[in-house]
């Protein structure tokens, strides 16, 4: 009996084994269940499919409401694997226009995981991207003929004008830097390459909405997630408004064909670029669509280098264009007043020889200018370096600080990506280049006059002409001017005045006006319109001399200044002043009379003069 | 005549377990439930539709409950009278399974009959208990009487286990094995049920920690080790009733242990494995020594307790890398938290924790579980039935579940222990050591505890067979336990 009734305490045993058991499963829940949310996200990734909406990429309009760029349906050969059934290969090939072994190779690529993470034989896959607006008709009448088979609509960047494509710039895929670089992007996005669709990105892309979807274990679309409230509308991109004059633009491209170099036109009330040209360049349509890779290969691989973008990267010797800024600093330095005169027997003689061409001396600056002589602004650059009482590192610490606030020597800012800064030297600069050897205005000379170590961009050159212009002032350049919904970024519409007074200013002006009425730039004049313009002829280590102009018009209430730089076409009065001068017509006449000097700068080539060379 | 039968049947409902029925009816509810949530599709299938799973399981539980009736109306006596023909009756069956069954993903085990198909393994389970009752109700049965009663009670066992083993349905045949818990119950030795205990133990730690090195050898075995001198301590310290043996073990072991320390401290290579055989050597041989002169027959016990331990030790990887089959180890592997697995073995219990997992403390409610309604977890409404409660209802549902099924176990211990027969407190044992082995494996292979062991929760998992197969166990219990005032003898 006792046995038995210690048998019988054996229930204890066992009911405290399964209690036990009972309390550790317990516990396991609730740390599954309750102390670890890494298994609700996991079963959020599980089951939705958040399926990504896209905004429409805002569009782009030309400061006349000219619409430049827009969106076109793009179309994409999908199908969904497991519903594809036996098929004719080849007659596909033949809808498509491409031979089995392609059709093949993009079957692979979309079976390939690495390439193709996402695949499933259930869901919808990408067989082939942008079929042309033909092969979308033939496809979509035979497409019976292909079960499995559809056509995915979306939307591509289309142009009106074949124009403007380093402004406007395209887009393409984002790579896995960007994804890194922005949350905002997944893998398959696209993003802006170059010019606005680059800087504005985040203007134009608007905002990816969202729609949340139930997908089972297969991967098959149950239907909406509670019916929808959690699901996000897209925001459409904001349209963009140029400040471009695209017929301008188109206009400057056709003076530029077959020529290297750039044209830069601005507003000077308001900083707007109005055309920016460079040249060589491309059509904008052809980096969309299935070719973009290749054509994008083609540019990247061409030696005039189209992608470069010349008035914006150029760094180029000013040339004679920079003698304005030269007068400028010595009036306001006070080593010279508009009487001053300086001799010029065919050039600077000071134990050092630069030379210069047929005009009278002695000389005053407005003649200088005029005549673009170069022994005036030595001799003034000399007196400056050199003044009694100063050191020369002082003074041409004074020179580069001027000439950075006219926008020298550092990137201006300006609203397009890759601007390259040029090039104004300092006194540490010439330290070293001297090895600590004492330098004067005469070791360095020549950058009074726009060579030797100074380079500028074209934008800066006719940002010089702007600020000259409006007589002491500029707003930063940029190429758009509205953005839709909201307003341009504050630093384009803020005065920056060099410490130079106005009246200088005026001077420099009439010494441009001058050259244009009997001085270097004659070929600008226009009937009726009062033009200023100084010309530029800047020696280079590439061959002949680049040819620059600059200019801005009507000469009291100036509606554009322009910066023209061609690439080795000699004289600036050859080929920057009579371009120039005829974009000055075109936008300020809406028409050009011209059409002798217009047909000789169509036709011309300067691409043969100017060799193959790396940036 | 008839009308004594009536009055029977009256007083059969009036002592019926009434507790255990309401605990039945609230997790057969609670299942039925859950099926209906588990097959719900959004095309919205009519809730009685028998051509889903929740419409055919509610066919089932219907026919259950008039099973069960039946069982309560039937007279207790047959079930003693008749306990070796049903036995004998199903076994037959059981053959026959292994010949007529089709092959269904490599099982043979199951007999279908048109539309129905029935599975003869769940109904072996009431047929073994009530063997297995009767057998212990035979006259003067003990079990610790002769050994040949162990033989009769483990032939007993063995012939299902075997049977569904030819079938391939090792799940359903390890279900068997937990009637240990009635042989210990009825007096087979605890030191069994510890061997037990400690082999899965020792098994566990032994596959599991194999980094890093401690004095030379796998930290899991180094633990096994320590386990045993432990073990060895105390069993001497138990069984000794003056201490002096025991403790001069323990100070020898904790001594030596200090000195192998130091030594492997101070940066000397302390061979792990020698140190452990000879320390455990040494012990063996003085307790032999003790046990001879002071003759103390339970040293004897721990001796061989000890040194089947080492051997087991030993054998562990041998077996584990030579024996098993790649997929168990893996299953193994995957169940110790070793390897996941997610695309094979670790699928589908990586699956299950998400679904559970997910619902935090109080589920995403009824139909809202994405994880089991979007057809993630394989099985969700067979073995895997209890993810759809753990998202849909959260913690508190899958806790509440737990207690429930614990009530009822428990409630059962205490059916069994007021039997006034060793046929209806074996009976009972049975049917406690089923839900037992049930509930534990299931639920632990869904929530990642155990291996996975294709085996149903009770009352919940889809499926007639499993379903009446519970039933038929529980109310033919119910039906004895209504009775034993009647019982005079």
């Amino acid at each position: 009996m006792s046995k038995d009734y210690n048998l019988a305490k054996r229930k204890y045993v066992i009911a405290g084994f399964i209690s036990l058991i009972v309390v550790i499963y317990i516990f396991r829940l609730f740390t599954l269940q309750v102390g670890d949310d890494k298994y609700k996200e996991n079963a959020e990734s599980n089951a939705f499919l958040r399926r990504v909406i896209y905004p429409a990429r805002g569009l782009v309009y030309d400061r006349n409401d000219r619409l430049v760029v827009f969106n076109q349906p793009a179309y994409d050969v999908m199908l969904i694997p497991k519903d594809v059934g036996d098929f004719d290969t080849l007659a596909l090939c033949d809808v498509l226009g491409i031979t089995k072994q392609q059709l093949i190779e993009k079957w692979m690529e979309m079976r390939n995981p690495r390439k193709n993470p996402g695949y499933s034989a259930y869901t919808p896959q990408k067989l082939i991207s942008h079929l042309s607006q033909e092969d979308y008709g033939r496809l979509q009448e035979k497409l019976y003929l292909f079960p499995g088979f559809f056509i995915q609509t979306r939307t591509v960047r289309q142009y009106n004008y074949n124009a403007a494509s380093n402004i406007l710039g395209n887009i393409r895929e984002v790579s896995a830097a960007d994804v890194e670089r922005d949350r905002y992007y997944r893998s398959g996005d696209y993003t802006g390459d170059l010019g606005v669709e680059k800087s504005y990105e985040t203007h134009l892309r608007g905002v990816k909405g969202v729609e949340i979807l139930m997908k089972d274990a297969y991967g098959r679309i149950k239907g909406k997630y509670d019916n929808g409230i959690h699901d996000v509308a897209p925001i459409s991109g904001r349209n963009l408004t140029l400040s471009i004059d695209i017929e301008l633009q188109e206009y400057g491209e056709r003076l530029m064909a077959n020529k290297i170099g750039a044209i830069v036109a601005i507003e000077p009330a308001t900083g707007e670029i109005l055309a920016l040209v460079t040249a060589p360049n491309y059509d904008p349509s052809i980096l969309v669509g299935k070719d973009r890779g290749k054509n994008y290969a083609m540019l990247v691989r061409d030696p005039y280098k189209p992608l470069y973008d010349r008035a914006l990267q150029g760094a180029y010797p000013p040339g004679s264009t920079f003698k304005p800024t030269q007068g400028l600093i010595f009036l306001q330095e006070g080593i010279i007043t508009t009487s001053t005169q300086y001799p010029c027997y065919h050039g600077y003689i000071n134990r050092i020889r630069v030379g210069c061409h047929g005009h009278g001396s002695p000389i005053a600056l407005k003649p200088a200018l005029q005549t673009s002589c170069n022994a005036y602004f030595c001799w003034g650059f000399k007196n400056m370096i050199d003044k009694r009482g100063t050191k020369p590192s002082g003074q041409l610490t004074k020179w580069k600080d001027y000439l950075v606030e006219m926008g020298y020597g550092y990137r201006l800012g300006v609203d397009l990506p890759s601007e390259s800064r040029g090039f104004i030297p300092n006194a540490d600069f010439y330290s070293k280049s001297f090895r600590g050897a004492n330098w004067s205005g005469n070791s360095v000379i020549s950058v009074s006059i726009g060579q030797g170590e100074v380079l500028a961009t074209p934008l800066q050159i006719a940002n010089l002409c702007a600020t000259i212009a409006n007589r002491g002032y500029f707003f930063t350049p940029h190429v758009v001017k509205h953005i839709a919904d909201t307003v341009i970024d504050s630093k384009f519409t803020e005065k920056h005045a060099p410490h130079i007074k106005r009246q200088y200013y005026e001077d420099v002006a009439e010494g441009m006006r001058m050259a244009v009425l009997g001085g270097t730039c004659r070929t600008a004049a226009l009937p009726g319109i009062e033009v200023a313009g100084k010309t530029g002829t800047a020696q280079n280590p590439h061959g002949k001399d680049h040819s620059a102009f600059m200019g801005f018009a009507p000469y009291d209430k100036p509606k554009i200044a322009i910066a023209v730089y061609v690439e080795n076409a000699g004289f600036g009065a050859t080929y920057g002043v009579p371009i120039g001068s005829l974009m000055m017509e075109k936008y300020l006449t809406g028409k050009v009379e011209r059409t002798a000097l217009e047909e000789r700068m169509l036709n011309s080539n300067t691409i043969i003069s100017s060799g193959v060379k790396s940036h | 005549m008839e009308s004594n039968r009536i009055d029977a049947n009256v007083s059969v409902f009036r002592s019926l377990d009434w507790v255990t029925i309401i605990l039945y009816v609230l997790l057969v509810s609670a299942g039925a439930v859950s099926i209906y949530a588990a097959s719900y599709d959004f095309d919205n299938a009519s809730m009685f539709d028998f051509q889903e799973f929740s419409g055919k399981q509610f066919l089932w539980i219907g026919l259950s409950l008039v099973i069960g009736f039946v069982i309560l109306l039937l007279d207790y006596r047959m079930y003693e009278a008749y306990a070796y023909p049903i036995y004998g009756f199903v076994v037959l069956v059981l053959i026959a399974t292994i010949f007529l069954a089709p092959d269904i993903k490599g099982s043979r085990s199951w007999l279908v009959f048109g539309p129905v198909s029935l599975q003869p393994a769940e109904f072996g389970k009431f047929a073994t208990a009530l063997a297995l009752a009767k057998l212990f109700d035979s006259y003067n049965f003990t079990l610790n009487a002769k050994i040949s009663n162990y033989f009769r009670a483990l032939i007993l066992i063995f012939l299902p286990i075997c049977l569904i083993l030819l079938q391939k349905e090792t799940g359903s045949a390890l279900v068997y094995t937990s009637l240990v818990f009635v042989l210990y119950r009825e007096g087979m030795s605890g030191l069994v049920l510890f061997s037990v205990f400690c082999a899965v133990l020792y098994f566990v730690v032994a596959v599991k920690f194999v980094d890093p090195l401690v004095i030379g050898m796998p930290v899991g075995e180094f633990s096994v080790f320590v386990l045993i001198m432990v073990i060895f301590s105390a069993m001497l310290l138990f069984y000794c009733k003056d201490f002096i043996i025991g403790r001069n073990v323990t100070i020898g072991f904790i001594f030596s242990a200090i000195v192998v320390g130091i030594l492997s401290s101070c940066g000397v290579e302390v061979n792990g494995l020698a140190y452990f055989i000879s320390i455990l050597v040494l012990a063996v041989a003085y307790t032999l020594i003790a046990m001879f002169r002071h003759r103390i027959q339970k040293f004897l016990i721990t001796v061989s307790f000890v040194a089947v331990s080492v051997l087991f030790l030993f054998s562990v990887n041998y077996v584990f890398g030579n024996v098993l089959e790649p997929h168990q180890q893996l299953r193994i592997k995957v169940a110790l938290g070793i390897e996941e697995d997610l695309r094979g073995a670790g699928y589908n219990v990586n699956q299950s924790k998400i679904a559970i997992g997910s619902g935090g403390l109080t589920g995403k409610g009824f139909l809202n579980g994405t994880q089991t309604k979007l057809k993630y977890v394989p099985e969700q409404h067979t073995d895997f039935i209890f993810c759809t409660i753990g998202e849909e209802e959260g913690f508190v549902g899958s806790a509440t579940v737990l207690v429930l099924f614990l009530g009822l176990i428990l409630r059962l211990i205490y059916v069994a222990e007021r039997q006034r027969t060793p046929f209806g407190r074996v009976y009972a044992y049975c049917v406690v050591s089923f839900l037992i082995f049930h509930l534990c494996i299931n639920i632990g292979m869904v929530i990642g505890l155990c291996p996975v062991i294709g085996i149903p929760l009770p009352f919940f998992s889809y499926g007639g067979s499993a379903l009446w197969g519970f039933t038929i166990l529980l109310f033919i219990l119910l039906r004895i336990d209504a009775s034993r005032k009647e019982r005079r003898d």
